[in-house]
Protein backbone atom coordinates (compact mmCIF):
# COMPACT_ATOMS: atom_id res chain seq x y z
CA UNK A 1 0.00 0.00 0.00
CA UNK A 2 1.36 3.39 -1.00
CA UNK A 3 0.85 6.79 0.58
CA UNK A 4 -2.82 7.71 1.02
CA UNK A 5 -4.98 10.20 2.85
CA UNK A 6 -7.53 8.91 5.34
CA UNK A 7 -10.55 10.86 6.62
CA UNK A 8 -11.52 10.72 10.27
CA UNK A 9 -14.43 11.87 12.40
CA UNK A 10 -13.26 11.82 16.01
CA UNK A 11 -15.09 12.37 19.28
CA UNK A 12 -13.34 15.19 21.12
CA UNK A 13 -13.92 16.33 24.66
CA UNK A 14 -11.59 18.11 27.02
CA UNK A 15 -13.54 18.83 30.23
CA UNK A 16 -11.14 21.70 31.07
CA UNK A 17 -11.86 23.54 27.81
CA UNK A 18 -14.99 22.21 26.13
CA UNK A 19 -18.50 22.80 27.37
CA UNK A 20 -19.68 19.62 25.66
CA UNK A 21 -18.25 16.93 23.38
CA UNK A 22 -18.08 17.47 19.60
CA UNK A 23 -17.04 15.48 16.52
CA UNK A 24 -13.86 16.69 14.81
CA UNK A 25 -13.33 16.17 11.07
CA UNK A 26 -9.67 15.58 10.36
CA UNK A 27 -7.60 13.82 7.72
CA UNK A 28 -4.09 12.46 7.79
CA UNK A 29 -1.61 11.25 5.22
CA UNK A 30 -0.40 7.72 5.89
CA UNK A 31 2.92 6.21 4.89
CA UNK A 32 3.11 2.86 3.12
CA UNK A 33 4.19 1.20 6.37
CA UNK A 34 1.08 2.38 8.27
CA UNK A 35 -1.15 -0.69 8.41
CA UNK A 36 -3.24 -0.47 11.54
CA UNK A 37 -5.67 2.09 12.86
CA UNK A 38 -3.26 2.76 15.73
CA UNK A 39 -0.54 3.76 13.23
CA UNK A 40 -2.98 6.32 11.83
CA UNK A 41 -3.82 7.59 15.31
CA UNK A 42 -0.13 8.06 16.09
CA UNK A 43 0.20 10.10 12.85
CA UNK A 44 -2.88 12.11 13.87
CA UNK A 45 -1.33 12.81 17.25
CA UNK A 46 1.71 14.32 15.48
CA UNK A 47 -0.63 16.57 13.51
CA UNK A 48 -2.82 17.55 16.49
CA UNK A 49 -1.12 16.78 19.79
CA UNK A 50 -4.21 17.63 21.84
CA UNK A 51 -5.79 14.32 20.74
CA UNK A 52 -5.77 11.84 23.63
CA UNK A 53 -6.00 8.06 23.52
CA UNK A 54 -4.48 5.15 25.41
CA UNK A 55 -2.05 2.71 23.82
CA UNK A 56 0.84 0.64 25.01
CA UNK A 57 1.94 -2.65 23.47
CA UNK A 58 0.52 -1.93 19.97
CA UNK A 59 0.05 -5.67 19.31
CA UNK A 60 -3.26 -6.67 20.91
CA UNK A 61 -1.89 -7.88 24.22
CA UNK A 62 -2.32 -5.00 26.67
CA UNK A 63 -5.89 -4.04 25.75
CA UNK A 64 -5.28 -0.30 26.19
CA UNK A 65 -6.47 1.06 22.85
CA UNK A 66 -10.03 -0.27 22.88
CA UNK A 67 -12.41 2.21 21.27
CA UNK A 68 -15.60 2.41 19.27
CA UNK A 69 -14.55 2.17 15.61
CA UNK A 70 -17.27 2.95 13.05
CA UNK A 71 -19.87 1.95 15.65
CA UNK A 72 -18.23 -1.30 16.76
CA UNK A 73 -15.87 -1.77 19.69
CA UNK A 74 -12.39 -3.01 18.85
CA UNK A 75 -8.67 -2.54 19.36
CA UNK A 76 -7.07 0.15 17.20
CA UNK A 77 -3.83 -1.88 17.04
CA UNK A 78 -5.55 -4.96 15.56
CA UNK A 79 -7.82 -3.15 13.08
CA UNK A 80 -6.58 -2.77 9.50
CA UNK A 81 -7.02 0.88 8.64
CA UNK A 82 -7.70 0.09 4.97
CA UNK A 83 -10.54 -2.26 5.87
CA UNK A 84 -12.59 0.61 7.32
CA UNK A 85 -15.09 2.70 5.34
CA UNK A 86 -14.27 6.43 5.51
CA UNK A 87 -14.67 8.76 7.25
CA UNK A 88 -13.52 6.50 10.07
CA UNK A 89 -15.66 7.44 13.06
CA UNK A 90 -13.92 7.03 16.40
CA UNK A 91 -15.66 7.34 19.74
CA UNK A 92 -14.70 6.32 23.27
CA UNK A 93 -16.04 2.99 24.56
CA UNK A 94 -19.79 3.46 25.17
CA UNK A 95 -21.32 3.49 28.63
CA UNK A 96 -18.27 4.54 30.64
CA UNK A 97 -17.52 8.10 31.81
CA UNK A 98 -15.21 9.96 29.41
CA UNK A 99 -12.01 11.31 30.94
CA UNK A 100 -10.89 13.03 27.75
CA UNK A 101 -11.33 12.35 24.00
CA UNK A 102 -11.03 8.57 23.52
CA UNK A 103 -10.01 7.86 27.13
CA UNK A 104 -12.66 6.43 29.45
CA UNK A 105 -12.75 5.88 33.20
CA UNK A 106 -12.57 2.09 33.64
CA UNK A 107 -13.14 2.10 37.43
CA UNK A 108 -16.59 0.51 37.22
CA UNK A 109 -15.34 -2.15 34.83
CA UNK A 110 -12.48 -3.19 37.12
CA UNK A 111 -14.70 -3.03 40.20
CA UNK A 112 -16.89 -5.70 38.64
CA UNK A 113 -13.83 -7.72 37.63
CA UNK A 114 -12.49 -7.64 41.19
CA UNK A 115 -15.88 -8.59 42.63
CA UNK A 116 -15.56 -12.13 41.24
CA UNK A 117 -12.22 -12.66 43.06
CA UNK A 118 -10.05 -13.20 39.99
CA UNK A 119 -7.41 -15.33 41.68
CA UNK A 120 -6.99 -18.97 42.67
CA UNK A 121 -8.43 -19.79 46.09
CA UNK A 122 -6.82 -22.92 47.53
CA UNK A 123 -6.26 -23.34 51.25
CA UNK A 124 -3.99 -26.40 51.00
CA UNK A 125 -0.30 -25.69 51.58
CA UNK A 126 1.38 -25.22 48.20
CA UNK A 127 3.27 -28.31 47.00
CA UNK A 128 7.00 -28.11 46.45
CA UNK A 129 6.77 -27.47 42.71
CA UNK A 130 3.26 -26.61 41.46
CA UNK A 131 -0.41 -27.55 41.71
CA UNK A 132 -0.95 -30.08 38.95
CA UNK A 133 -3.86 -30.54 36.57
CA UNK A 134 -4.61 -33.24 34.01
CA UNK A 135 -4.31 -32.09 30.38
CA UNK A 136 -8.11 -32.48 30.05
CA UNK A 137 -8.76 -30.23 33.05
CA UNK A 138 -6.29 -27.69 31.70
CA UNK A 139 -8.06 -27.83 28.33
CA UNK A 140 -11.20 -26.34 29.91
CA UNK A 141 -9.34 -23.09 30.67
CA UNK A 142 -8.61 -22.45 26.99
CA UNK A 143 -10.73 -19.62 25.67
CA UNK A 144 -11.01 -18.19 29.21
CA UNK A 145 -7.55 -17.17 30.42
CA UNK A 146 -6.68 -15.26 27.22
CA UNK A 147 -8.89 -12.27 28.12
CA UNK A 148 -6.88 -9.01 28.10
CA UNK A 149 -9.53 -6.91 29.92
CA UNK A 150 -9.83 -4.36 27.13
CA UNK A 151 -13.53 -3.88 28.03
CA UNK A 152 -14.70 -4.10 24.39
CA UNK A 153 -17.27 -6.73 25.41
CA UNK A 154 -18.71 -5.23 28.59
CA UNK A 155 -19.07 -1.78 27.03
CA UNK A 156 -20.96 -3.23 24.05
CA UNK A 157 -23.43 -5.04 26.33
CA UNK A 158 -26.81 -3.27 26.81
CA UNK A 159 -27.29 -5.05 30.14
CA UNK A 160 -23.99 -3.54 31.30
CA UNK A 161 -25.04 -0.08 30.03
CA UNK A 162 -28.24 -0.20 32.12
CA UNK A 163 -26.69 -1.68 35.27
CA UNK A 164 -22.89 -1.21 35.28
CA UNK A 165 -22.93 -1.01 39.08
CA UNK A 166 -24.76 -4.32 39.55
CA UNK A 167 -24.24 -6.56 36.51
CA UNK A 168 -20.78 -8.16 36.47
CA UNK A 169 -20.64 -7.94 32.67
CA UNK A 170 -19.25 -10.38 30.09
CA UNK A 171 -15.55 -9.79 30.88
CA UNK A 172 -16.06 -10.35 34.61
CA UNK A 173 -18.24 -13.40 34.06
CA UNK A 174 -15.73 -14.94 31.64
CA UNK A 175 -13.08 -14.51 34.35
CA UNK A 176 -15.51 -15.90 36.95
CA UNK A 177 -15.97 -19.08 34.92
CA UNK A 178 -12.19 -19.29 34.40
CA UNK A 179 -11.86 -19.83 38.19
CA UNK A 180 -15.07 -21.85 38.61
CA UNK A 181 -13.75 -24.26 35.95
CA UNK A 182 -10.26 -24.46 37.45
CA UNK A 183 -9.84 -27.84 39.21
CA UNK A 184 -7.16 -26.33 41.49
CA UNK A 185 -9.65 -23.83 42.93
CA UNK A 186 -11.53 -24.77 46.12
CA UNK A 187 -14.10 -21.97 46.27
CA UNK A 188 -16.45 -23.19 43.51
CA UNK A 189 -19.50 -23.15 45.77
CA UNK A 190 -18.82 -19.65 47.10
CA UNK A 191 -18.18 -18.41 43.59
CA UNK A 192 -21.54 -19.81 42.39
CA UNK A 193 -23.26 -18.32 45.47
CA UNK A 194 -21.68 -14.98 44.66
CA UNK A 195 -23.21 -15.00 41.18
CA UNK A 196 -26.64 -16.42 42.12
CA UNK A 197 -28.31 -13.05 41.78
CA UNK A 198 -30.85 -11.43 39.46
CA UNK A 199 -28.37 -8.66 38.66
CA UNK A 200 -24.86 -10.06 38.90
CA UNK A 201 -25.34 -13.00 36.52
CA UNK A 202 -28.94 -13.11 35.33
CA UNK A 203 -28.94 -9.68 33.65
CA UNK A 204 -27.31 -11.52 30.74
CA UNK A 205 -30.02 -12.05 28.13
CA UNK A 206 -27.67 -13.67 25.57
CA UNK A 207 -27.63 -10.63 23.30
CA UNK A 208 -24.11 -11.79 22.31
CA UNK A 209 -22.66 -8.38 21.43
CA UNK A 210 -19.72 -9.50 23.58
CA UNK A 211 -18.96 -12.42 21.27
CA UNK A 212 -19.34 -10.16 18.23
CA UNK A 213 -16.73 -7.62 19.36
CA UNK A 214 -14.12 -9.63 21.32
CA UNK A 215 -10.76 -8.87 19.65
CA UNK A 216 -9.37 -12.13 21.02
CA UNK A 217 -12.31 -14.15 19.59
CA UNK A 218 -13.39 -15.34 23.04
CA UNK A 219 -16.96 -16.34 23.86
CA UNK A 220 -18.25 -14.87 27.15
CA UNK A 221 -21.81 -16.00 26.34
CA UNK A 222 -20.68 -19.63 26.30
CA UNK A 223 -18.88 -19.16 29.63
CA UNK A 224 -22.02 -17.59 31.14
CA UNK A 225 -24.04 -20.56 29.84
CA UNK A 226 -21.60 -22.93 31.55
CA UNK A 227 -21.97 -21.06 34.85
CA UNK A 228 -25.75 -21.54 34.57
CA UNK A 229 -25.16 -25.22 33.74
CA UNK A 230 -23.14 -25.63 36.92
CA UNK A 231 -25.86 -23.93 38.95
CA UNK A 232 -28.35 -26.37 37.43
CA UNK A 233 -26.17 -29.37 38.26
CA UNK A 234 -25.80 -28.05 41.80
CA UNK A 235 -29.54 -27.51 42.25
CA UNK A 236 -31.10 -30.69 40.84
CA UNK B 1 -30.29 5.83 54.72
CA UNK B 2 -26.76 5.35 53.40
CA UNK B 3 -26.59 5.56 49.62
CA UNK B 4 -24.60 2.45 48.90
CA UNK B 5 -25.01 0.01 46.04
CA UNK B 6 -26.45 -3.18 47.45
CA UNK B 7 -26.40 -6.28 45.33
CA UNK B 8 -26.49 -10.02 46.09
CA UNK B 9 -30.14 -10.98 46.58
CA UNK B 10 -29.20 -14.65 46.05
CA UNK B 11 -32.09 -15.60 43.84
CA UNK B 12 -32.50 -15.68 40.11
CA UNK B 13 -31.49 -19.20 39.15
CA UNK B 14 -34.96 -20.65 39.77
CA UNK B 15 -36.60 -17.84 37.80
CA UNK B 16 -34.18 -18.29 34.94
CA UNK B 17 -34.77 -22.05 34.88
CA UNK B 18 -38.53 -21.55 35.30
CA UNK B 19 -38.59 -19.25 32.30
CA UNK B 20 -36.93 -21.95 30.17
CA UNK B 21 -39.22 -24.72 31.40
CA UNK B 22 -42.38 -22.64 30.88
CA UNK B 23 -41.16 -21.79 27.36
CA UNK B 24 -41.01 -25.53 26.58
CA UNK B 25 -44.53 -26.04 28.00
CA UNK B 26 -45.86 -23.19 25.85
CA UNK B 27 -44.12 -24.54 22.73
CA UNK B 28 -45.61 -28.02 23.30
CA UNK B 29 -49.05 -26.55 23.89
CA UNK B 30 -48.84 -24.47 20.70
CA UNK B 31 -48.22 -27.61 18.63
CA UNK B 32 -50.93 -29.56 20.50
CA UNK B 33 -53.42 -26.72 20.10
CA UNK B 34 -52.68 -26.24 16.39
CA UNK B 35 -53.10 -29.96 15.65
CA UNK B 36 -56.40 -30.06 17.54
CA UNK B 37 -57.73 -26.91 15.89
CA UNK B 38 -56.76 -28.13 12.40
CA UNK B 39 -58.43 -31.49 13.08
CA UNK B 40 -61.80 -29.84 13.76
CA UNK B 41 -64.42 -30.94 11.22
CA UNK B 42 -65.71 -27.38 10.88
CA UNK B 43 -64.88 -23.94 12.28
CA UNK B 44 -68.02 -23.30 14.27
CA UNK B 45 -68.74 -22.18 17.80
CA UNK B 46 -69.98 -25.64 18.79
CA UNK B 47 -66.89 -27.41 17.42
CA UNK B 48 -64.63 -24.84 19.12
CA UNK B 49 -66.48 -25.27 22.39
CA UNK B 50 -66.37 -29.03 22.07
CA UNK B 51 -62.59 -28.93 21.61
CA UNK B 52 -62.13 -27.08 24.92
CA UNK B 53 -64.73 -29.26 26.64
CA UNK B 54 -62.34 -32.26 26.88
CA UNK B 55 -60.72 -32.77 30.27
CA UNK B 56 -57.14 -33.01 29.00
CA UNK B 57 -57.53 -29.98 26.71
CA UNK B 58 -58.88 -27.97 29.61
CA UNK B 59 -56.03 -29.04 31.89
CA UNK B 60 -53.33 -28.40 29.26
CA UNK B 61 -54.83 -25.00 28.33
CA UNK B 62 -54.85 -23.95 31.96
CA UNK B 63 -51.28 -25.20 32.34
CA UNK B 64 -50.35 -23.12 29.29
CA UNK B 65 -51.83 -20.01 30.90
CA UNK B 66 -49.99 -20.62 34.16
CA UNK B 67 -46.75 -21.10 32.19
CA UNK B 68 -47.45 -17.91 30.24
CA UNK B 69 -48.09 -15.87 33.38
CA UNK B 70 -44.97 -17.11 35.15
CA UNK B 71 -42.92 -16.51 32.01
CA UNK B 72 -44.37 -13.02 31.68
CA UNK B 73 -43.71 -12.28 35.36
CA UNK B 74 -39.98 -12.97 35.03
CA UNK B 75 -39.76 -11.07 31.75
CA UNK B 76 -41.69 -8.03 32.91
CA UNK B 77 -39.76 -7.93 36.18
CA UNK B 78 -36.53 -7.92 34.16
CA UNK B 79 -37.77 -4.89 32.22
CA UNK B 80 -38.67 -3.08 35.45
CA UNK B 81 -35.21 -3.88 36.85
CA UNK B 82 -33.53 -2.39 33.79
CA UNK B 83 -35.60 0.73 33.30
CA UNK B 84 -37.40 1.69 36.53
CA UNK B 85 -34.77 2.96 38.95
CA UNK B 86 -36.73 4.40 41.94
CA UNK B 87 -37.23 1.46 44.33
CA UNK B 88 -40.70 2.55 45.52
CA UNK B 89 -42.14 2.83 42.01
CA UNK B 90 -40.55 -0.46 41.04
CA UNK B 91 -41.99 -2.27 44.05
CA UNK B 92 -45.43 -0.82 43.32
CA UNK B 93 -45.19 -2.01 39.70
CA UNK B 94 -44.12 -5.47 40.88
CA UNK B 95 -47.15 -5.70 43.16
CA UNK B 96 -49.58 -4.46 40.48
CA UNK B 97 -48.14 -6.90 37.92
CA UNK B 98 -48.32 -9.83 40.34
CA UNK B 99 -51.94 -9.13 41.26
CA UNK B 100 -52.84 -8.70 37.59
CA UNK B 101 -51.23 -12.02 36.63
CA UNK B 102 -52.82 -13.91 39.53
CA UNK B 103 -56.14 -12.33 38.59
CA UNK B 104 -55.69 -13.37 34.97
CA UNK B 105 -54.99 -16.93 36.08
CA UNK B 106 -58.25 -16.99 38.06
CA UNK B 107 -60.08 -15.48 35.14
CA UNK B 108 -58.63 -18.07 32.72
CA UNK B 109 -59.78 -20.89 35.05
CA UNK B 110 -63.24 -19.36 35.27
CA UNK B 111 -63.57 -19.13 31.48
CA UNK B 112 -62.26 -22.65 30.86
CA UNK B 113 -64.46 -24.38 33.43
CA UNK B 114 -67.53 -22.38 32.51
CA UNK B 115 -67.61 -24.00 29.07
Amino acid sequence: MSKRTVQFKIYRYDPDKDEKPYMQDISVELEASDKKLLDALVRLKVKDDSLSFRRSCREGVCGSDAMNINGKNGLACLTEVDSLPQPITLRPLPGLPVVRDLIVDMTQFFKQYHSIKPYLINNDPPPERERLQTPEDREELNGLYECILCACCSTSCPSFWWNPDKFVGPAGLLAAYRFIADTRDQATNDRLDNLEDPYRLFRCHTIMNCVDVCPKSLNPTRAIGKIKDMMLRRAV
Amino acid sequence: MVRRIVVGAHYGFRDWLGQRVTAVVMALYTVFFALNALALPEMSYDAWRGMFGGGFMRFFTFLFFLALFFHAWVGVRDIYMDYIKPVGIRLALHVVTLFLLVGYAGWAAQILWRL
